[in-house]
């Protein structure tokens, strides 16, 4: 049986978005073979999607930044349930990564005397964000995929992995099939990294695309690795609303970093009404300081549109809710309201934000440069993932390493916009490097053919099936479901109903039908998803549920406070020996004490 | 609620035949989500690519009533539908399913060509300094999302079928973005000229038009290689006392 086609690396990466070119990268780049496979076409992976930039203090824009305050900012902007030696190691390492993309090819926008300019985002102190216009993960993906195409690295696009394949406790490869003509295939590695991204497929209003499934972390789950903070899903607060059919599709952030305000149908500056405590001091107090830090002036607070992500997104459900909505349930976004202020507004936006005002004109007929966007939080990023060391990138699993969306432990319970790009290089490079390592100090393991079997034959029978379910419509309901219940918002209710509807849909999971056959079938890949999404949707839904507070990410209608008991520990979920999910505390290591006084010096 | 026809090439490599599909059109709807409702209405198999439905991947480049566009950002309202839409494959490339071609060649020439070599850092740092307005060209440049829908209306591919010697429109912007790039130090114009058949192109623009990023690919890329190749392959005087040898 399995006479299917093997291939044979030393390490196999999963994912080729900004993570898993990274990982590649360094990998090969220290000798040993290398595997990428990619579920798209290389170079389209959710990275592309990225706008704003990549954090890294690098000092260019203003001097007072360095990797101190980028930590202290991370740490305030995941509320502290971090991983705080991630935060470090991004914060120390993010400028030489930035700057070796310089050397790659890479073409940030430049500032007055020829550095690399930075922009400022929500949370970070001091502008701080390496950019190219609104569309950086365009050039970061582009950057290592030129540069990577030249490393002899094997590129296998358009392949889907179906499972982890293990000898003993070690990974040692995957079952995958390459869907041009659906057959499975088998990937030998001594080392294999995971950087499959997020989780937004879970959701209905996403701006994920149909590769944000879970693949990873499901992958992971059903080896035996750990899923931690998985009740931590960033809701990025501007999202389009209209029309219907891009509800969803992401508003870069950088919109507010280059002076957008968000205004209410009142034509109130509404986040002016509810800054968060440990932030006041951050914070401008009139609009006249807001533009003046907009603008370039040290000597201001950042405007409250530039709070972190989890709390503006709050806001704007607050006023939706209270019926000071726009006319299809969102905000106001106003960047055209800088025509006051400058000359030549609207061709210093179509410079600053060029994507954002072709995005606008074409989907929504609307010129941005005139007229406010219509805009609401939609599901963006999921903080958890697979539980990582720090250092190495290595799961739970041994030979099983993780980098980027799809590992957790730097951002907490929010992720600070721009830390995702700056994540991708720095602890892509990490895992690289680390599996390389753990490659060259072991051989090659057995590969165990009933799990083969056993996968191929679950992976074959939606179409063995005389009639069932349509895989699109249990998607779409399972959609629905997390949007209502796993929400923005949550109640406990809520969420126990939707740990029954799980075990509703997963029934009918079992029970898919898929016609045609099996080349390039996307009905199969959909029913074959419907795996990955209920494992990930599971573990949300069981993390939120035992994390009976707000903090970040998570909001909590029952519990609204953040209550200091909860700091002490991530939740992490893991598959027992009976199949079922268990979740359990576990607790955060003490800070040690230089990274304290880092906290305190920065306040 | 307005219904439409989508006619939709359906089939392999061999054979294919337009099948028509009917679903509901609402406002704002693009011809992306047309076909995505296709698919969970009644055709789960209908292959096609997608990823961002944005217009930043570039990934679902189709014919729509002949012309080459993404489908995420082609809205219905700016095309007929009083009669049905058709929606086709690019036709530069070998048909796989349906609506997804093989593109892979595009991925071959790109290796072929010479990779990015920056100078020596200007500063003791190891960095660079690079000016804005030094930049801005080479940024045009870049924004280029790999849709192919230039490689796709370029008769040169399309209709001569030239894809050995002609590397086409895409892959002259990616070698302008090197050539242009303040930094680089290395010299493709040996390969412009032979390799990869800059001469081919005889700047009917069309590659322009599609382009779905807006970038000037004839003007700014193009035709400066062209001149970059005419300045150190065309030599008046080796040419002169050729002529005269042959009389």
């Amino acid at each position: 049986m399995t006479d299917y086609p093997t291939f044979e690396h030393d390490v196999i990466v999963i994912g080729a978005g900004g993570a898993g070119l990274r990982a590649a990268i360094e990998a090969s780049g220290s000798g040993v073979s290398v595997g990428l496979i990619c579920k798209s076409l290389l170079g389209k992976a959710h990275t592309v999607m990225a706008e704003g930039g990549m954090a890294a203090a690098m000092g260019h824009n203003d001097d007072r930044d360095n990797w101190k305050v980028h930590f202290s900012d991370t740490m305030r902007g995941g509320q502290y349930v971090n991983n705080w030696r991630m935060a470090e190691l991004h914060a120390k390492e993010a400028p030489d990564r930035v700057r070796e993309l310089e050397s790659w090819g890479a073409v940030f926008d430049r500032t007055p005397d020829g550095r690399i300019n930075q922009r400022n985002f929500g949370g970070h102190r001091y502008p701080r964000l390496a950019h190219v216009g609104d569309r950086t993960g365009l050039e970061l993906i582009r950057t290592l995929q030129d540069h990577g195409i030249h490393q002899g690295i094997e590129v296998y696009m358009e392949v889907t992995v179906l499972s982890l394949l293990k000898d003993g406790d070690r990974v040692v490869g995957c079952l995958a099939y390459e869907r041009e003509h659906g057959r499975f295939r088998i990937y030998k590695c001594k080392a294999l990294i995971l950087a499959t991204g997020g989780i937004g497929r879970a959701y209905k209003i996403t701006s994920n695309s149909w590769e944000g499934t879970g693949d990873g972390h499901a992958l992971a789950y059903d080896a035996g690795a750990e899923l931690i903070d998985m009740e931590f899903i960033q809701f990025h607060p501007t999202g389009m609303v209209w029309p219907p059919s891009v509800r969803g599709i992401l508003v870069t952030e950088g919109v507010r970093g280059e002076g957008g305000i968000l205004k209410n149908s009142e034509g109130k500056r509404f986040m002016f009404d509810d800054i968060p405590d440990n932030y006041k001091d951050q914070t401008s107090d009139t609009e006249e300081e807001g533009w003046r830090y907009v603008t370039g002036d040290k000597n201001a607070r950042r405007p409250p549109e530039l709070l972190t992500r989890d709390h503006v997104a709050r806001c704007i459900m607050r006023e939706v809710k209270a019926g000071r909505g726009s006319p299809h349930g969102g905000v106001y976004l106003d960047i055209a309201w800088i025509k006051e202020k400058i000359q030549n507004a609207p061709e210093h936006i179509k410079k600053k934000l060029p994507s954002m005002y072709h995005q606008f004109m074409q989907l929504a007929n609307l010129d941005i440069t005139t007229t406010p966007m219509e805009v609401g939080p939609t599901t963006h990023y999921v903080m958890g993932g697979i539980r990582v060391n720090a250092d190495t990138q290595e799961s739970s699993v041994p030979g099983l390493f993780a980098a980027g969306e799809c590992a957790a432990g730097i951002n907490g319970a929010n992720r600070l916009g721009g830390n995702s790009l700056s994540d991708l290089i720095v602890f892509g490079k990490r895992a690289g490097e680390h599996a390389a390592i753990f490659a060259k100090e072991n051989g090659h393991g057995t590969i165990n053919n009933d799990q083969i079997a056993k996968a191929a034959k679950a992976a074959l029978e939606p179409f063995e099936r005389d009639g069932g379910e349509n895989p699109y419509t249990i998607q779409h309901d399972l959609q629905e479901m997390m949007q209502a219940n796993v929400g923005i918002v949550r109640m406990q209710d809520e969420m126990i109903e939707a740990l029954n509807g799980l075990d509703i849909l997963r029934n009918r999971a079992a029970r898919t039908f898929v016609p045609g056959n099996i080349d390039f079938n996307p009905g199969w890949h959909t029913a074959l998803d419907l795996h990955n999404l209920l494992i990930v949707s599971e573990a949300i839904t069981r993390s939120a549920i035992e994390r009976q507070e707000s903090r970040g990410g998570h909001f909590r209608e029952d519990f609204p406070d953040k209550d200091p008991a909860f700091s002490k520990f991530n939740f992490a979920v893991k598959k027992t020996d009976t199949g079922a999910m268990a979740i359990s505390k576990l607790p955060i290591p003490e800070m040690p004490d230089y990274l304290k006084e880092v906290i305190a010096e920065m306040g | 609620m307005t219904q439409a026809t989508f006619s939709i090439r359906r089939g392999g490599r061999e054979t294919a035949e337009l099948v028509d599909y009917r679903t509901d059109v609402t406002e704002g709807m693009v011809v992306l989500d047309a076909v995505h409702q296709i698919q969970a209405e009644s055709a789960p198999d209908l292959a096609c690519r997608w990823n961002c439905k944005a217009g930043k991947c570039g990934s679902c480049s189709a014919e729509i009533n002949g012309m080459p566009k993404l489908m995420c950002m082609t809205r219905l309202d700016t095309i007929p539908l009083d009669e049905p839409v058709t929606i086709e494959p690019m036709r530069a490339f070998p048909p796989v399913k349906d609506l997804i071609t093989d593109v892979s060649w595009n991925y071959e020439v790109k290796k072929r060509i010479k990779k990015f070599k920056p100078r020596k850092p200007d500063a003791e740092d190891g960095t660079w300094r690079m000016m804005q307005e030094d930049v801005d060209r080479v940024q045009e440049f870049r924004k280029c999302i790999e849709c192919f829908l230039c490689q796709d209306v370029c008769h040169v591919l399309r209709d001569h079928e030239k894809h050995a010697e002609f590397i086409g429109p895409r892959f002259l912007v990616y070698t302008a973005a090197l050539e242009m790039h303040p930094l680089d130090v290395e010299n493709r114009t040996q390969d412009l000229k032979d390799a990869h058949g800059i001469g081919y192109c005889n700047i009917t623009k069309c590659c322009t038009k599609v382009c779905p990023e807006h970038i000037t690919i004839t003007d700014n890329a193009i035709i400066p290689l062209k001149e970059r190749v005419v300045d150190e392959h065309y030599d008046p005087i080796g040419k002169l006392v050729k002529l005269f040898r042959k009389r």
